[in-house]
Parts: structure tokens; sequence; C-alpha cells
């Protein structure tokens, strides 16, 4: 808050927001990118950034004419830069684009379609994991899919557990439905008997959990995705097992700022079920003590009777139509997305690939952990395809965590949470019944 | 005649910049309150419709809305005070015929004014730190146990506070110590000789006197204050459980994170009402004061 500028922040705010119209009336042939022989620019987040250099050499070999200047984005701040780069026509070439993210830039017509360009590619379609390809795949107003970007790694969630807390509490298997589940945790609880041990820990303020279980129970969408269906059946079966987890003691209620390391914590034995990502095999291995190393596992997702479904999850590479240099764009997303340089990207980086001969790494078809992420990648689904999800998704959180501190009913809060999601989708289904009555016209 | 011409010609340059970084951009603004430009309007002009208040309506009745509000007040109300408050103080130590190294105690505390927000967050970031933060182990060698500072709901406003007060105490000090050097030392003597004390002194004749510099410091610091966000933006992002969501930081979410601009041009326009009224109030304030003073 410097003093100087302070007077001047509304002005600027709402001059950035005019001139942001302003850009997106006017400019829109931008001369920077007309050289068609310039440098490729790559955006990239996060930890991917820092290490895509290392797998480059080959490319270039290959490619010597083409030059990658690859941009480093912090993940808190690259929705926001993508958005100001599409409002101000300073997008890149190609991008890393968490596949959540799709919707919206296909909503902004921002994205190249890619089918043609993998029917003649090496890298076969078929490959991927269906439900994670299925993220990138994006309804056209005649409704045929369009393929908009290629998975670059996979993220699904799925149990971490403790196996021997599981085995002394009488259970010798993961456990595979929901009520197999709940008895496990019971059991575990029980036998500690002292309050300071629970079941599973289900961080307040992360959505993903509550998400894959009610995926396992149907859509939260309806009608085209333009209602929401959080006051149906499926929902609400899925809520109710998720806040009985809470208010019969299974699950504490805690945020994750509020455990201040869960992989002591895991170590302890305060839980003995976490649902996480792939990123946390690393951590595990890094960060229990050796005495808790051979005691833990994964396993997929129990779903209400038998394995479920999860959420399908991960960073795709795009290429953007605002580019000139778009052949040279598509070389590149070929290249990573060849199986050995997937295979390379996992072992730098322990992000797993989301093509299945990839999984021929010995590194990961004989690592346990993964194996688990194997299977359920075969069980995930693609969260609704709208740009208002990001939104929909936290909101959905925020109701659940009211029902979970009783501050709420089921029925009330999900009542409340689709008059709420009705009225976001407003404009959605207005350009819908626009496009329909333009289309019969 | 001609001399309103020669006014207009001296007054015109400035006048032209305030139309059009200023007035044109404000107009633009309300314009966009009005309707509901979002994600779809930006790929597709033809998408934006006009919703008269209904953006308005709506924030009424957004509950982060009014958390967000209430946030900004809770900084306003207690950040100010304590900023002031530190300058006075800083500024009376300065000012004393008693303190030694001068200069150079006005350069250190004057410093965290001219750094960056975001360079001195982040080394706040580590002093703050629940194990190994230096406020912590300070506060452990007082045997009080250690307070989770960001991560804390309770705790995350008043950590943010006590940096911006930090940050920004020296600029009032440097306004409050001319106008302290700049009450007339016979004032003082007088009251001496007729057997004032320290505190008669500070009370009938340097806070009388430095009134006026005070009203003006409250009006810059309050609606700066309520201007919140960088300071959120780069330690907590909001959290935790959104308790340092500020008024400004909601606008940048609703505008910049969701796309919402319509919405965040209603949002910029309230907190443009609140901010008026609240500087108004104070105007007021200043004006009973002065016109008490002669009465009496």
């Amino acid at each position: 808050m410097q003093r100087r500028r302070a007077l001047r922040r509304i002005g600027l705010g709402v001059g950035a927001i005019g001139a942001s119209i302003g850009t997106s009336i006017g400019l829109s042939g931008c001369t920077r990118r007309a050289d068609p022989r310039g440098p490729l620019a790559f955006w990239a987040m996060g930890r991917e950034a820092e290490v895509v250099a290392e797998l480059l050499p080959p490319f270039r070999q290959r490619y010597p004419g083409i030059e990658v200047r690859i941009q480093q984005m912090p993940w808190t701040a690259a929705h926001e830069k993508l958005l100001t780069a599409y409002a101000g026509d300073a997008l890149p070439d190609l991008c890393q684009l968490g596949n959540t993210w799709i919707p919206e830039f296909t909503a902004l017509d921002a994205l190249e379609p890619l089918d043609e360009r993998i029917a003649g590619s090496s890298v076969k379609r078929d490959d991927y994991f269906s439900g994670i390809l299925e993220t990138n795949l994006m309804p056209a107003h005649d409704g045929r899919d369009v393929l908009r970007g290629l998975p670059w790694y996979v993220d699904t969630r799925l149990l971490y557990y403790r196996t021997d807390l599981l085995r002394a509490a009488g259970h010798t298997r993961a456990p595979q439905s929901w009520a197999e589940w709940r008895d496990a945790m019971a059991a575990i609880v029980r036998r500690a008997g002292d309050g300071q041990h629970f079941g599973a820990l289900l961080p307040l303020n992360e959505p993903e959990p509550l998400l894959a279980l009610a995926f396992q129970q149907g859509d939260v969408l309806a009608d085209g995705a333009t209602r929401g269906a959080f006051s149906r059946e499926p929902f609400r079966r899925a809520i109710g097992f998720y806040a009985e987890l809470f208010h019969s003691g299974l699950a504490p209620l805690m945020t994750n700022t509020q455990v201040s390391n869960v992989w002591d914590e895991f170590a302890r034995g305060m839980f003995s079920f976490y649902i996480s990502g792939p990123w946390n095999i690393g951590e595990f291995r890094r960060r229990l003590p050796a005495s808790a190393q051979g005691n833990w596992a994964t396993a997929p997702l129990p779903g209400p009777n038998g394995p479920g479904v999860s959420t399908a999850g991960g960073s795709s590479l795009a290429l953007f139509r605002s580019s000139a240099r778009k052949d040279a764009a598509w070389k590149l997303i070929e290249f990573l997305s060849e199986t050995t340089t997937m295979q390379r990207f996992h072992a730098l980086t322990g992000n797993l690939p989301p093509r299945r001969s990839a999984w021929n790494d010995p590194r990961l078809a004989s690592d346990a952990p993964s194996r688990a992420f194997a299977e359920q990648l075969e069980r995930v689904r693609p969260a609704p395809k709208i740009p208002e999800w990001e939104r929909i998704f936290q909101e959905m959180q925020a109701t659940a965590e009211r029902v979970v501190r009783r501050t709420q009913g089921i029925e009330a809060a999900t009542v409340q949470l689709d008059a709420w999601v009705d009225a976001l989708l407003e404009k959605r289904r207005w350009l819908l019944e626009r496009h329909a009555a333009r289309g019969a016209r | 005649m001609r001399r309103r011409q020669i006014g207009w010609i001296f007054a015109g340059p400035a006048l032209l910049v305030i139309a059009v970084f200023f007035a044109l951009p404000v107009a633009a603004g309300l314009a966009l309150s009005l309707t509901d430009f979002d994600l779809y309007a930006l790929a597709d002009l033809s998408t934006l419709r006009f919703v008269g208040i209904d953006n308005y309506l709506h924030l009424l009745h957004t509950p982060l809305f009014w958390q967000a509000l209430f946030n900004t007040f809770y900084f306003v109300a207690v950040g100010v005070p304590v900023s002031i408050g530190l300058s006075l103080g800083a500024a009376l130590l300065l000012d004393s015929k008693f303190a030694r190294f001068h200069s150079f105690f006005r350069t250190a505390m004057f410093a965290p004014v001219v750094t960056t927000v975001v360079a001195v967050a982040v080394i706040w970031r580590y002093l703050l730190h629940t194990r190994y933060g230096l406020i912590n182990q300070a506060l452990d060698a007082l045997g009080i146990s250690p307070v989770d500072w960001l991560g804390n709901p309770h705790w995350s406003m008043p950590a943010i506070i006590l940096f911006a007060a930090w940050k920004n105490f020296g600029y009032n000090m440097i306004i409050l110590l001319a106008a302290l050097q700049a009450i007339p030392r016979d004032l003082y003597e007088a009251a001496r000789v007729d057997g004032a004390g320290t505190f008669a002194r500070l009370r009938h004749i340097t806070l009388p006197m430095l009134t006026p510099t005070l009203v003006m410091v409250g009006i810059l610091t309050v609606s700066g204050y309520f201007q919140l966000f960088a300071e959120p933006y780069v330690m907590t992002q909001g959290g935790p459980l959104r308790s340092t969501v500020s008024a400004l930081y909601f606008m940048y979410e609703e505008g910049f994170r969701w796309w919402n601009l319509g919405n965040a041009s209603a949002v910029a326009f309230l907190l443009f009402v609140v901010i008026f009224a609240a500087t108004w109030v104070l105007t007021r304030f200043d004006r009973d004061r002065s016109q008490g003073g002669e009465a009496r």
C-alpha cells in the first residue's frame, strides 16, 4: 500500500478493465508474432518448467532450425497470466495447460484443434488412457468432439494407506467398497480407542475427494451442464457418506493448513487413509521415517459397490490458434508426447505418463505404488467441461464444509448450492438458447 | 474574458490528462459495472448484455463480499490507529532534544517505506514462520507458546496489520516530524514559565498544533488502508478460511481469476463509495474541530 499509488489504485483497476475492453475490441493484429521463423514461445509451470529444458537436446538434434524459448510461470499466477495474455493478444505458441482450464480457453476459441495433426502423427491417440484423453475433447456446437490439447502427465486421486494398521485391525486387503472402507476405519479407530487416531484424513479445504465420491454416484450437473444436480439423489448419497465419516469421528475436522505435517502424522498413525495424487509417491518415500517405509501402500479408490471411479486431472500441451509457427510448435508437442520422452520426463519429475505404452518402462511397471495409479487411470472421469466449473468446484466444497460442521443440513445445503449454480450458469443457458435460435433460423 | 482564456490555457494540459487517465476510465468502469462482461464477452463481444444494477444487487447477496468488507474494516479500524500511533511516537522521539543520531534513525525508520512490498513480505513470511520464525522464537523465550501467524484465521489479520504498520509508519512519521518542527518553540517556553510539565505541554500544545496534520495523515492512511491488496496477495492469498480477503482482493479475484469484469467493476464502485464516505466523515471532523477552536 504505497501511499503515492494508493489514491490511484481504483483508477488503475478501472483503467485496466477499460484497457482490456480496448484490446479485445481494437488491437487484433500483433506484429510480434507474425515472424514465422522466430523462436517458439513455450510457457510451462512449476517443476515441469524447470526440467523441460533437460528433455530438449534430442529435439534440437532432430530439428536444428527450431529454437525453443521456455517461459516459467508459477502455478499460482499462471491462470491469470494466460487470460491476460489472451486479452492482450500476447499468447505464446504453445503452453502447458491444466486440463480443467481447457474448457475456458475453448470458450475463448484460443486453442487449435489437434484431430488432424494427431491422425497424421506417430503419436497414437488410442494409446492414451481414455478418461484422461476425454478431458481434452471439447464438444463443438455441432455436437462433435474436438481434440483441443494432448495430455502431458496425469493426476488422479486414490488411497494411500497404512498396511500395518489395517492388518492389525483385522483387514487383510485394501477396501474395495464404501462399506468395507467404513468398517476398516471403524475397526482402526476402535482399536486405538483414544480419540487421537482417525480412519482417514480428508482435509476440509480439498474438494477432490468429495468430487471423486460424487462421480462414483453420477452426474453433478444436469441438462447439458447448464444446471446443478447437487440436490438430486446421486450427489446427496455421496455427500451423505462423506459427512458421515466426520460425524462418526472417523475423520478429523481439519483443513490441510491445520495439519502441521501430513507425513509425520501419517507415520505416527493419526490417520490410516489419505486420498491424494501421484506426486505424493515421491514425497512419502522422501519424508516418511525409515520405520514407516515398509508399512504403506496405494490402492484404487473404493466405490459404492466395488472399485470406483476417480477424478481425471493433470496437465496437457496445447497449441494456440494465434501462433504463426503452428507446425514447429506441433513438432515440439509431438516430441514431448513420444513414449521415450515421457519416460524420461517421469524419471526427472515423478509425473505419471498418460500413454499406456509409456508404462512399459520397468521403473513404472515394477513400482507397486505407481501400479495402483495405472489401475485407477482406467477408471477416471473428467470434470464437467464448462469454464465455470472451477468456481462451482470451490463452492461445492464450501457447501460440504457447512454440512460437515453441522451449520446446515444436507437437504438445505444442496438446494442452496443448486440455486447458486443455476444463477451462475444463467449466461450459459442464454448462450445455448441463442445459438439454438440462430441454428433454427 | 482574456484572463479566463489564459486560465484555461494553463489548466488545459492538466485537465486533459485528468480527463484521459481518470475521468474516462472511471466512466468506462461505471459503464462496465452495469454489464455482465465476462469470459464469454471477452471471446465474443456480441454476448455482452446490459444488466442495470443487477451486479450490485448480486454483490449484496454474496456472503464473501460482506466478509471481505468486514475484513477491510477490521484492517482499517485496527491498522490506522496502530500505524499513526507508531508514526507519532517515532516522530516525538526523533523531535526530542535528548535524541542522538537523528538522521540515522530518521533514515532507518523511513527505509521500509521505500522497499518493495513483495520483497519484504517474503522476509516477513520467514519472521512469522510458526516453527523457525524469529517472532515465535522471541515469544518462546518469554514462555508464550508459538502462534501460527499466517495459518490461523484469528491471527492472520493481526499479522497482516503488524506487517502493514511496520511498512508504512515511516511515511507518516516524516510528515508529523515536519509538523512538529514547525511548532514555534516560544509556545513551549511560555508554557514552561507557566509551570506546565512535559505531559501537559504535549496535551495542550503539541497535539492541538498537530491536529490539522494528523487529520490529513488520517485521511491519507484511511484511504490507503481501505485498498489493502498486496500484503494478503503475497503473504496469504486471502486465506486461511478467507480471513484476509480484502475488498480489493475480492475484486481482483472476481475480475482476474473468474474474469467477471462487470462484477469486479461494481465492487470497485462500492469500495469507492465507502472510501469517499469515510474520508468525508474525517474532513468533517477536522472542520468541527477547527471551528470549535476558533469559538473557544
